[in-house]
């Protein structure tokens, strides 16, 4: 989806976050521009992970706000938020069965199903073609990674949140996953944020 | 051999106790001997088995001279403590005394009511009190391990049920093959039960019959009867159990509540 520029897309402000006692998130403010992609680097425990989780609303945050597209993202239901922001995990956790199911699980938790066409476009998209009937068991680490992103993509969202996407991987499947996730952001101009520990991940 | 020589039934059934102890001291002097360092164990359970069991008796000697209703405040005594030991047995599950509570109470009142109102369970404390207690014992067992099978899917799915959920899935949905898999556990040695029924054993119910002179054919169909009605609330009751249990785990924004826990 295009979208005009200087049109704030996720404004994030005071975000913080606490669970027993210990403070997560302290008083984050930022904002990303529709069609913007935008990293954020950190060590590891330094709250990269739930600050996307608080984003996609899987964990609530303790304070402050999170507007999408200038509306309190309270006001709109968990499912359909999570549908607009879709988030890609550190690690894939595919459903058992094969890649075109896994596909299809967003669409179809909503009523809605894909076409076989549909099912090709997204897997040429993660430069998969040909997997559909493949069952995950047999993938490689990359591929599955690959196909969870193009099964966060089957629901169309208008934002990436990505989570350390490469972080689980080898040298070669991370610069195959690398690859992809740049064309997808390129070709589908999707409002992108990554968290990452690698800084040469950030600055490209 | 015992029942020549003692008249009164009472301590007719002291003296067999007593030499069923002596035949437990048995198995403990072996332990001892192989240093299996079980001995305290076995005399904590001997001593308690013995206890429960005599009191329990008494008790019923008291009970069964009263009215019918007293059945009531028994039975509703032992869904409680059932209740409270299902839960000693799962950790972590928000609410989980209510729904255990809920669930016995949904599975072997029901079963009791009605086998009761339709004469299938004779209408006298001597068959709804012990009939009624293994329905409760029975719902108590498949509830607990329903719950715990239940909290140790989900915790071993975390990031499946996130995955889901960050799709946008309902937590229905996402949760669903790990709520089937704990009541088909639970449920399984209840099937297995029925299934080896007066092959692999004979159990309690008929037993007793037999022992007492009943016609071994209609104590087979008792027998049925009994174990039919524990499968039918055992059944009743992780039904109801998991249909709350389910929304137990996700928060109303639908966020799973387990997680972290899951993850210690």
């Amino acid at each position: 989806m295009r979208r005009q520029n200087h049109h704030i897309f996720l404004s994030v402000e005071g975000l913080s976050y606490v669970v027993d006692g210990q403070t997560i998130l302290s008083d984050i403010t930022f904002e990303i521009e529709a069609g913007e992609t935008v990293a954020v680097l950190g060590p590891s425990g330094s709250g990269k992970s739930t600050l996307i989780r608080t984003i996609n609303r899987l964990d609530e945050p303790t304070s402050g706000s999170i507007k999408i597209e200038g509306e309190d993202y309270h006001a709109i239901p968990p499912r359909i938020l999570r549908r607009r922001l879709g988030m890609v995990m550190q690690h894939p956790f595919l459903f058992p069965g094969t890649v075109a199911q896994n596909l299809c699980f967003g669409p179809l938790s909503h009523g809605e199903n894909l076409t076989e066409s549909e099912i090709r476009t997204l897997l040429a998209g993660v430069d998969l073609m040909g997997f559909e009937d493949r069952d995950i068991s047999k993938l490689s680490g990359g591929e599955a990674q690959r196909v969870n992103l193009a099964r966060t993509l089957a629901n169309k969202p208008e934002a990436l949140l990505l989570d350390e996407p490469t972080s689980a991987l080898d040298e070669a499947a991370k610069n195959e996953v690398e690859a992809t996730i740049k064309s997808v952001i390129t070709n589908q101009k999707v409002t992108c944020l990554l968290v990452t520990h690698d800084p040469a991940q950030g600055g490209d | 051999m015992l029942g020549r020589w003692i008249d009164n039934q009472v301590w007719l059934g002291a003296a067999q106790a007593g030499v069923t102890m002596v035949a437990a001291m048995l198995v403990v002097w072996l332990t001892v001997r192989l240093k299996l360092r079980m001995e305290k164990d076995i005399l904590v359970a001997l001593v308690r088995g013995v206890g429960q069991i005599v009191l329990v008796g008494f008790l019923l000697t008291i009970i069964f001279t009263a009215d019918l209703w007293i059945a009531i405040p028994v039975i509703a005594i032992m869904i409680v403590t059932a209740s409270v030991m299902t839960i000693k047995r799962v950790s972590n599950i928000p609410n989980a005394l209510r729904i255990s509570l809920l669930g016995i109470t949904a599975g072997s009142g029901l079963v009791i009511a009605v086998m009761t109102f339709l004469g299938v369970i004779e209408q006298d404390l001597t068959s709804i009190i012990p009939i009624g207690s293994m329905m409760v014992y029975g719902a108590m067992n498949t509830n607990a391990l329903m719950m715990e099978r239940f909290r140790s899917e989900v915790g071993s799915h975390v990031g499946q049920i996130e995955a889901g959920l960050a799709l946008g899935a309902s937590p229905e949905h996402v949760i669903q093959p790990y709520a089937r898999r704990a009541v088909a556990s639970a449920m399984t040695p209840n099937i297995n039960g029925l299934r080896s029924l007066g092959i692999v054993w004979i159990p309690g119910a008929m037993a007793g019959m037999v022992l007492a002179g009943e016609n071994p054919a209609y104590a087979g169909f008792y027998q049925f009867v009994v174990s039919g009605s524990i499968f039918v609330t055992a059944g009743i009751t992780v039904i109801i159990s998991i249909a709350m249990l389910r929304k137990q785990v996700f928060s109303k924004a639908e966020q799973l509540l387990l997680r972290s826990e899951a993850e210690d």
